[in-house]
């Protein structure tokens, strides 16, 4: 393959001879656990871990038919926004090699794009999906909260993430997203929506009297070649018979500032179990169990995990609980109910999905705070557990424009429906 | 309050428990995994992705642990809420396979509970704060040493993931002893309840809060200021495995304390462990400072609405209740009553008995005889479940006279026990049956004839003559005439 570097662990993994994925070859994140083949998360912490399990989402893809073509490459534990944290070295862009896929599903997306696999899977913590999808220039779904089984997928940040399709069309991504979905009795947050989903069918570019809301907050202060290449797909759409409307979130200002807080928060109780006990190097430090754990993460986790799980174990000491988690927490049933609230007048809502377009390699990995501020368009969606759609909708200066859909609760066939006609 | 002070003062002690309990279920809480373990299973075998915690794996919640919390809440007369979530409990263990532990913070299962417990001829009620779900940690193995001084630790995850029921009392004991006999009362419940077994190993793990106050500052009731509760200093006392260990880990504690406040000296707020063996409590040498757990929510476990569940899941007769309708319903002395409720296996087998024949008869049969001959031999009733049906056959003989009373106890009974048999098979091996009138009027006429000086006796009126003729005939029959039959039959003989 390609020197994109969009795989951690390139091996081929067949499914059975029939079904409809048959043919297709998945790129797997390597946050999502493959019985008996490797899964890193992109850390050195899980160089050598081998899960003796499949995820769900896996056994459903390979029950499909679907092969598995490898574990794409991703930011360590699903932590950037750039696949430039991984201890397997970046993935290169693979429409402008100079820039960066986006993150943290990036092998995933640069794969799909590259033609180096048909389909991918990605996890989406707060636009991990969604945001390579748009500077790779392919369509990424993060569904509902509960529409697919995160059993077997890595904890990053639990209350937040959900493991979706990459694909190069809609109608692909739908068909992917109908093979996982749906209830599994592993994972107690799932609900009995897409358990006989026809997503694919959705698919039909009929966005004849279409309600889109805009929420002024994700399109103002955006890049100026992003917001002419969004308002052009708007317009597309509005051709199509859809019509558009400005709706206010203010709730949304707040949400970098509370995703961040809660991811990381999260993120310190999800990864306490890499102590070097049963992952990573272990033996061979001096002093009592605390130390040793100490320096087998010390030497395990790169430098943007530490910040995080630094951050979080702060904002849930006591002392700091009530004053970063639980406000958190209070913006986040705002947004919420921001959202439910613009869903009552309008079908879906549409932003551009990154404000910006792909970072150059290196540009922002020392600049930690302007990478969270590229999430400002994605998190939102999260911490309301709502489903959202990248679709590609144009160029600026020759780089791929993403445009978010977002919808209501379980409400991926409209978001696929006008998704559709944005490709037409 | 100053130690100066205290010094000079007589003190009362004051004891807190927080008591872990393993629920009896078929699998652990989170995953499906069985929480029986094998004999001699090799460590780390009885685990899967769930509960070793592997990276990806996911909780589920076993519904059977929230029945068996809903029925101790129902027990403990405690709140139920309409919804009850978990949380994280996050600090670093080598036990615990994902360094957090799932368990229940703000909105437990159970709150303000009580439990009513004898001690002495008091009933005193001991309040229960909150009772919640957890799951137990592994266990670990330190090899060449202690905890502090091995050469190297292992871990065994097979326990990890086995129901927990933390149940936090208020601070109500006043002596050792009524820690006692409440954790008595409490497996006594719990048991009833069918969700524990206290022959478990590992399946009661208790530890103890306990401080001096001065005595005068408990008031009659037994209660104290919350002032004179903050002024004191505690120590909490960990590693506790039963009740018996409780009173004496909390004796033992109680006179260390004391003996420190009486020399002048401060007692030093510290976790102490008891060492079963050496009979004493020690100071954990790394004093440990107050823990931060940074409780969370657990996204993974969705809020569980259990209002309803209250109403839907019965639980059986409790003990007091049982101990009071026994002596209403059955005539039965508040001894038997009391022997009769040990434990649910007896109640059901006396009632059973009682209602086929008679409950006087059945509560002698079960209460003195068959309990009797099992404490005797170091037995419970647990031992002979399957047999339940032999013995009660046995009191039927006795019931329908096929079999004397005195066969019955010192022959059949102590055999069963002893050989395993079954009560037809020792009457026909010794030949007990029960003599019928024609063979007993044979054994009168023999006697009659052997004994020609006791015949005249009878007859000048001496009266031990007639019991000693009853005695040779009991002795021709083996014992299986029954007296009062060889009596009456030698009267009418004899009166001719």
């Amino acid at each position: 393959m390609s020197d994109l570097n969009a795989f951690i662990t390139e091996e081929t993994i067949d499914g059975e001879s029939d079904g409809p994925l048959s043919g297709k070859s998945v790129a797997v994140k390597d946050n999502i656990s493959t019985k008996g083949l490797r899964t890193t998360c992109g850390s050195a912490m899980l160089e050598d871990y081998v899960p003796p399990y499949d995820a769900t989402v896996v056994e459903r893809l390979k029950d499909a038919g679907g092969s598995i073509a490898g574990k794409a490459n991703m930011d360590e534990f699903g932590m950037g926004t750039t696949t430039e944290t991984s201890a397997y070295g970046p993935t290169k862009n693979p429409v402008d090699e100079s820039r960066v896929p986006g993150g943290s599903s990036g092998g995933s997306a640069a794969a799909v794009a590259a033609g180096e696999a048909d389909l991918a899977l990605g996890s989406d913590t707060g636009g991990s999906i969604r945001c390579p999808a748009a500077f790779c220039g392919v369509v990424g779904i993060k569904p509902t909260y509960g529409l697919v089984s995160r059993y077997g997928l890595v904890a990053y940040a639990n209350s937040l993430e959900q493991i979706g399709p990459i694909a190069p069309t809609v109608e692909e991504a739908a068909e992917l997203l109908d093979v996982v979905a749906g209830p599994d009795a592993h994972d107690g947050t799932t609900r009995d929506e897409g358990a006989d989903s026809d997503y694919a069918g959705a698919a039909d570019g009929d966005v004849d009297g279409l309600t889109i809301g805009v929420p002024t907050e994700l399109v103002d202060g955006a890049d100026e070649g992003v917001v002419d290449a969004f308002w052009d797909a708007i317009s597309e759409l509005e051709a199509q018979g859809a019509t558009y409307e400005e709706v206010s979130l203010p709730s949304v200002d707040h949400a970098v500032q509370a995703y961040y807080v809660i991811a990381m928060s999260e993120a310190s109780s999800n990864l306490a179990r890499f102590d070097g006990v049963r992952y990573g190097k272990s033996g061979g430090y001096e002093g009592n169990w605390n130390e040793s754990f100490a320096s087998a993460r010390e030497e395990g986790f790169g430098a943007e995990v530490k910040r995080r799980v630094l951050l979080g174990t702060y904002a849930l000491s006591a002392g700091y609980h009530d004053k970063y988690y639980a406000k958190a927490q209070d913006a986040r049933a705002w947004i919420k109910q921001d959202f439910d609230e613009a869903f009552a007048d309008v079908d879906v809502l549409a932003s551009p999905t990154m404000p910006v377009p792909p970072f150059e390699l290196g540009e922002s990995l020392d600049d930690p705070l302007q990478m969270y501020l590229a999430d400002a368009n994605t998190v939102p969606v999260n911490l309301a557990n709502l489903p959202a759609i990248s679709v590609p909708a144009g160029e600026t200066e020759g780089l791929p424009v993403g445009l978010q859909l977002i919808g209501p609760k379980f409400g991926e066939e409209q978001i696929i429906r006008a998704a559709s006609a944005v490709e037409q | 309050m100053t130690a100066q002070a205290l010094e000079q003062r007589e003190l009362a002690s004051v004891i807190g428990l927080e008591v872990h309990v393993q629920l009896e279920t078929a699998t652990k809480i989170f995953c499906g995994c069985s929480t029986a373990a094998a004999e001699d299973e090799e460590p780390n075998t009885r685990t899967c992705p769930v509960c070793l915690g592997l990276p990806g794996a996911l909780p589920v919640l076993n519904e059977g642990a929230v029945e068996a919390a809903v029925k101790i809440g129902k027990a403990l007369n405690a709140d139920i809420p309409e919804e009850t979530t978990f949380h994280r409990k996050n600090y670093y263990y080598p036990d615990l396979p994902k360094n957090f532990q799932i368990t229940q913070y703000d909105a437990p299962i159970c709150q303000d509970g009580q439990l009513e417990v004898d001690i002495r001829d008091e009933r005193r009620i001991i309040n229960v704060r909150r009772a919640h779900l957890e799951e137990d940690p592994g266990s670990l193995q330190h090899k060449g040493g202690s905890i502090d001084t091995a050469d190297y630790t292992l871990v065994n995850y097979n326990r990890a993931g086995t129901p927990l029921m933390e149940i936090v009392t208020e601070p109500d004991f006043r002596s050792p002893k009524e820690v006692r006999n409440f954790l008595a009362k409490l497996e006594e419940v719990l048991e009833y309840l069918g969700v524990f077994d206290s022959t478990r190993d590992g399946s009661l793990r208790v530890d103890a809060n306990i401080s001096m106050v001065p005595a005068d500052d408990v008031a009659d009731d037994g209660s104290i200021s919350k002032e004179t509760l903050d002024a004191a200093n505690r120590t909490e006392v960990k590693n506790i495995s039963s009740h018996k260990g409780a009173e004496k880990a909390l004796a033992y504690e109680v006179t260390r304390q004391k003996n420190a406040i009486q020399r002048g000296r401060v007692i030093e707020q510290e976790t102490r462990h008891w060492d079963e063996s050496r009979g004493i409590t020690v100071s954990m040498r790394s004093k440990e400072e107050e823990k931060d757990y940074r409780y969370f929510l657990e996204a993974d476990l969705p809020p569980l609405q259990v209002s309803d569940w209250k109403q839907q899941i019965p639980i059986p007769e409790l003990p007091d209740a049982r101990r009071e309708r026994f002596r209403e319903e059955y005539g039965l002395d508040e001894e038997s009553a009391s022997k009769l409720t040990s434990t649910k296996e007896v109640a059901d087998f006396y009632e059973d008995v009682a209602e086929s024949f008679d409950p006087d008869l059945a509560a002698t049969w079960v209460a003195d005889n068959l309990l009797g001959e099992l404490n005797y031999r170091d037995m419970e009733i647990t031992d002979v479940s399957d047999r339940l049906d032999e013995f009660k056959h046995l009191v039927e003989l006795v019931a329908t006279d096929d079999i004397t009373t005195k066969n019955a106890e010192e022959i059949v009974l102590r055999q069963m026990l002893d050989d395993g048999v079954d009560p037809d098979t020792v009457i026909e091996q010794e030949g007990l049956g029960k003599a019928d009138d024609d063979e007993i009027v044979d054994f009168v006429e023999e006697a009659i004839e052997e004994n020609p000086d006791a015949v005249e006796d009878y007859h000048s009126g001496e009266s031990g003559a007639l019991n000693f003729l009853v005695g040779q005939v009991m002795q021709k029959s083996r014992g299986s005439a029954d007296p009062g039959t060889a009596n009456q039959l030698l009267r009418e003989r004899l009166d001719d």
